[in-house]
């Protein structure tokens, strides 16, 4: 069983330790705005730079995090300031699992368009979830009445996979 | 780092460089109300310098999209110039590589206007 942290919302929680165990979870409790979408980012970046992704690697899971934030925010709880988005990193053996929720309305996934067909090559929007899934090993999203669950999950092949537990 | 731009005319052409980073925001909003003022001006030549944009988010891309689209109903051109590899990257694999006129070099660019 991973540890659970959950700051109260608005409170960074600065942890060193990601790397030191096999198993670990971060959760944050996030408002619906802008700052969460860059603060989630944020988090994403340094945390896979932890576990030892690579430059290229770091970038792709930041930016799926970002559209995933971005969804979350925009799409799923509208900006309503009574709506929270919550930000989870888990480390689950040799895979990094982020899970994002939201307390909007639920989507509809057969009326996301496919963002490579020609028709829809010049539209200004829907390239979100396709653009996560260009990126990560594992992309879920489950919608429901109450809000939408995203699990982005990506093998971690750094120098801590493999269950090698490293010194605390 | 948020994103900054500037202007500049080269042979009746306007050069845009941008630098910084194009995402849900402030960033996608300067780009979108530097092309529009542009466009309201007569200046309908266009080549948008990422030279220094060194990250866009699905609504950056939506933003370029919207530029190039916006340019063109309006009987102009806009081409785009010096992409980092982060940004080209990001044009292939949503297939906008190629409905973009992409240049490596200023001078080809703006001798590419009609």
């Amino acid at each position: 069983m991973g540890l659970r942290l959950s700051p109260p919302p608005g409170r960074i929680l600065v942890f060193t330790s990601f790397m030191a165990m096999t198993e670990q979870r971060v959760s944050y409790t996030l408002d619906s705005s802008l700052e969460t979408i860059d603060s989630a980012e944020e988090k994403a970046t340094r945390i896979a730079t932890e576990l030892g992704f690579g430059e290229d690697e770091v970038m792709q899971i930041s930016m799926a995090v970002r559209e995933g934030a971005v969804n979350a925010v925009l799409h799923g709880n509208a900006y309503a300031a009574d709506k929270k988005v919550t930000l989870a990193f888990e480390r689950i053996g040799n895979e990094l699992v982020i899970t994002i929720r939201d307390q909007g309305k639920g989507m509809d996934l057969s009326k996301i368009p496919n963002p490579l067909a020609p028709e829809n090559l010049l539209k200004t929007s829907g390239r979100g979830i396709f653009l996560m899934r260009s990126f990560m090993d594992v992309v879920e999203i489950r919608p429901s009445s109450t809000g939408t669950e995203l699990k982005l999950i990506k093998h971690v092949h750094g120098p801590t996979a493999g269950g090698k537990e490293a010194s605390q | 780092m948020t994103m900054k731009v500037g202007t500049r005319q080269v042979d009746g052409v306007t050069i845009v460089d941008a630098s910084g980073r194009i995402t849900l925001g402030e960033g996608s909003v300067i780009l979108r109300d530097t092309v529009r003022d542009l466009l309201s001006k007569g200046n309908k030549k266009i080549v948008l310098n990422l030279a220094e944009v060194n990250y866009i988010d699905s609504s950056g891309i939506g933003e370029l999209v919207s530029a190039f689209t916006t340019t063109k109903n309006q009987g102009g051109e806009l081409k785009l110039l010096n992409l980092t590899k982060k940004v080209n990257d990001l044009l292939q694999i949503t297939k906008l590589y190629t409905v973009f006129d992409v240049k490596d070099d200023e001078a080809a660019a703006v001798k590419s206007f009609k």
